[in-house]
């Protein structure tokens, strides 16, 4: 890929909720004392009467943001991601998931690459946490203008949806006409030989493996499962029948995420040999990102390897 | 709808409120019989004697809105919905029953007028300020009510949402806590002890009084004084009976979460007839 602007999910869902803000009057934006870290200062400063900061109560925001959704408006709760689905997973699931209401969660600082605040900050079991609540949508962009993209669907849709922000800056792979869809994912590069699926930063991981495979004379197609939940089983399925062998990658525990959802589809549908990259039931550690991805196995050189072992696995 | 401030049809509402709770919780075979009870005064006040709300329409607009934080006394409040005409009087009789639109514990998307779900504690409150900030951004004059249980303030969520309140400055918000001294372990003061209640409300910035939450005028004076209550929120402290108004019942630790039997069932009949 030739050299392209990056841009971090997390600053940009602060950009365009500011703007939204003055285009829907409706859109309410709530914070547990991390405005700064994930980019709602945006909104707050444009839209004082619009915005609460309920303190550091992740518990009590989740329930003001239902409240407010009940109310007739359109609340964006953002936190870190391991607060928000962590902290506040039963609040999510008793109001705002089991009563099907409007609240629009926006967890930001996902994964490993969080790093040097370490395993405490890094949320990898959010996406299952998430995952396993009737009811909810749940998003992971990979990049600027797909953020942008759900997050303005979001604000459209009636109903509970989580969207998982990194901290880190991505490569921008979409152009500024991508639209979301529900259940879509997207082939990203076209390939014969194995299917890679990311999500998020690995997505990137993936697209760079599939150039470390070519190399090698492996042929990759790389999909972009960004909406993990509803997720795009059809797509997989064809992936499985068209490649025969799967690679998932995702910053998260490999149970629980898009691991344990593509296991499921393939296993249901078409089972062909799959990989899990991710976290191995452990939890993550301070360090630069790179050094973390590098421990836990998620680089691009990883996700290579994990290609030809499925290959390798194949039934001639 | 036409309020009624009458204290003497507050009570004979409630007493036929009573009648339908013990015969939703004898017919049920299940069910929260004390706490159900000891917030019927509360509720029938509060629903026919104060809030703004239109008979046969659970989604009228303008109307106040309320939040059941002490899920468990969803009877009680079924019984005053049915008598609102948001669904007929016979669907009561189906409460925890298989198919039924009235769960053992609140669900809005099946029940016509509850607005949220509940039944976890201690969530109510949050949700019930998240309604008053809307509210309030709406500039239309609606108020939100919530009832909380005493136990139900040893969950920390409480004391959390206790500052937002407080912090927001929602006048048109106004608690009632059902002080009725008992939760399913036992009494309050023997499974964690939670007073100085008022004093806990008013360091937190609420604007606070306690009444006798049987008592229909003081219950109708005390809400509608909270209402002229200027840049804070309000609790009511209502000290109650668990079990009111069947002596079998009252103020027995094992009522909690038992339904009546049949002699329970039968006394009670006696003890609520007119």
């Amino acid at each position: 890929m030739q050299a392209v602007a990056k841009e971090s999910t997390r600053v940009e869902y602060g950009k365009v909720l500011a703007l939204m803000g003055a285009e829907n009057p409706d859109i309410v934006v709530l914070d547990a004392d991390l405005s700064g870290s994930t980019q709602t200062h945006l909104f707050a400063k444009a839209f004082k009467d619009r915005f609460f900061n309920v303190g550091i109560a992740e518990q009590d925001m989740m329930g003001t943001a239902a409240g407010l959704a009940v109310g007739g408006k359109i609340p964006f709760a953002s936190t870190f991601a391991v607060f928000a689905a962590g902290r506040a997973w039963e609040q999510i699931r008793q109001t705002i998931a089991y009563g099907n209401l409007n609240v629009k969660i926006v967890a930001s600082h996902g994964g490993i690459t969080v790093g040097e605040d370490g395993g405490s900050h890094q949320a990898v079991e959010d996406l299952a946490l998430m995952r396993v609540l009737p009811n909810m949508v749940v998003l992971v962009p990979a990049d600027g203008p797909e953020t942008r993209a759900m997050v303005r669907w979001a604000a459209e849709y009636r109903g509970p949806v989580y969207i998982r922000t990194g901290r880190l800056p991505f490569p921008v792979i979409f152009d500024e006409s991508y639209r979301f869809e529900l259940g879509r994912g997207h082939i990203l590069r076209e390939g014969e030989d194995v299917t890679l699926a990311g999500l998020g930063l690995m997505t990137h991981h993936c697209l760079e493996a599939a150039e470390l495979l070519a190399a090698a004379g492996v042929s990759a197609r790389v999909l972009n499962l960004s909406c993990l939940k509803p997720l795009d089983w059809e797509l997989v399925v064809d992936s499985a029948r068209r490649t025969g062998a799967m690679v998932s990658a995702e910053e998260h525990q490999a149970t629980g995420g898009l691991g344990s959802a593509v296991a499921e589809v393939l296993s249901e549908f078409y089972p062909v040999p799959l990989k899990r990259i991710g976290l191995r039931d452990i939890f993550g550690l301070s360090g630069k990102p790179e050094d973390l991805l590098a421990h836990f196995g998620l680089t691009p050189g990883d996700i290579k390897n994990a290609a030809l072992d499925v290959i390798a696995r194949k039934q001639k | 709808m036409k309020r009624i401030i009458d204290a003497g049809q507050l009570r004979e509402i409630a007493r036929q409120v009573r009648l339908d709770i013990v015969e939703m919780l004898y017919r049920a075979g299940s069910g929260h019989t004390g706490g159900s009870l000891s917030a019927a005064d509360i509720l029938v006040t509060l629903f026919f004697g104060k809030m703004r709300l239109k008979f046969g329409e659970p989604k009228a607009a303008q109307r106040d809105y309320f939040v059941l934080s002490k899920g468990h006394a969803a009877p009680a409040l079924y019984a005053v919905l049915a008598r609102l005409g948001y669904f007929s009087r016979e669907e009561l009789f189906t409460l925890r029953r298989f198919g039924s639109s009235l769960q053992g514990h609140p669900d809005a998307t099946l029940t016509p007028g509850v607005e949220v779900p509940t039944g976890s504690l201690g969530q109510g409150l949050s949700i019930a300020n998240g309604l008053a900030l809307a509210l309030r951004l709406n500039g239309t004059g609606q108020r939100v009510y919530t009832l909380l249980g005493d136990g139900e303030v040893q969950e920390g969520q409480v004391w959390e949402a206790a500052m937002t309140a407080s912090h927001y400055g929602l006048d048109n918000l106004t608690a009632v806590l059902d002080r009725n001294r008992l939760q399913i372990d036992g009494r309050t003061k023997e499974v964690m002890s939670i007073e100085p209640l008022a004093r806990k409300w008013e360091a937190f910035g609420w604007h606070t009084v306690e009444i006798d939450g049987h008592n229909h005028q003081e219950i109708l004076d005390s809400l509608n004084a909270c209402e002229q209550v200027q840049g804070r929120p309000s609790m009511i402290i209502a000290r109650t009976i668990k079990g009111k108004g069947v002596s079998i019942f009252e103020d027995q630790v094992k009522y909690h979460g038992v339904a009546p039997s049949k002699d329970e069932y039968e006394q009670a009949l006696k003890e609520l007839a007119a």
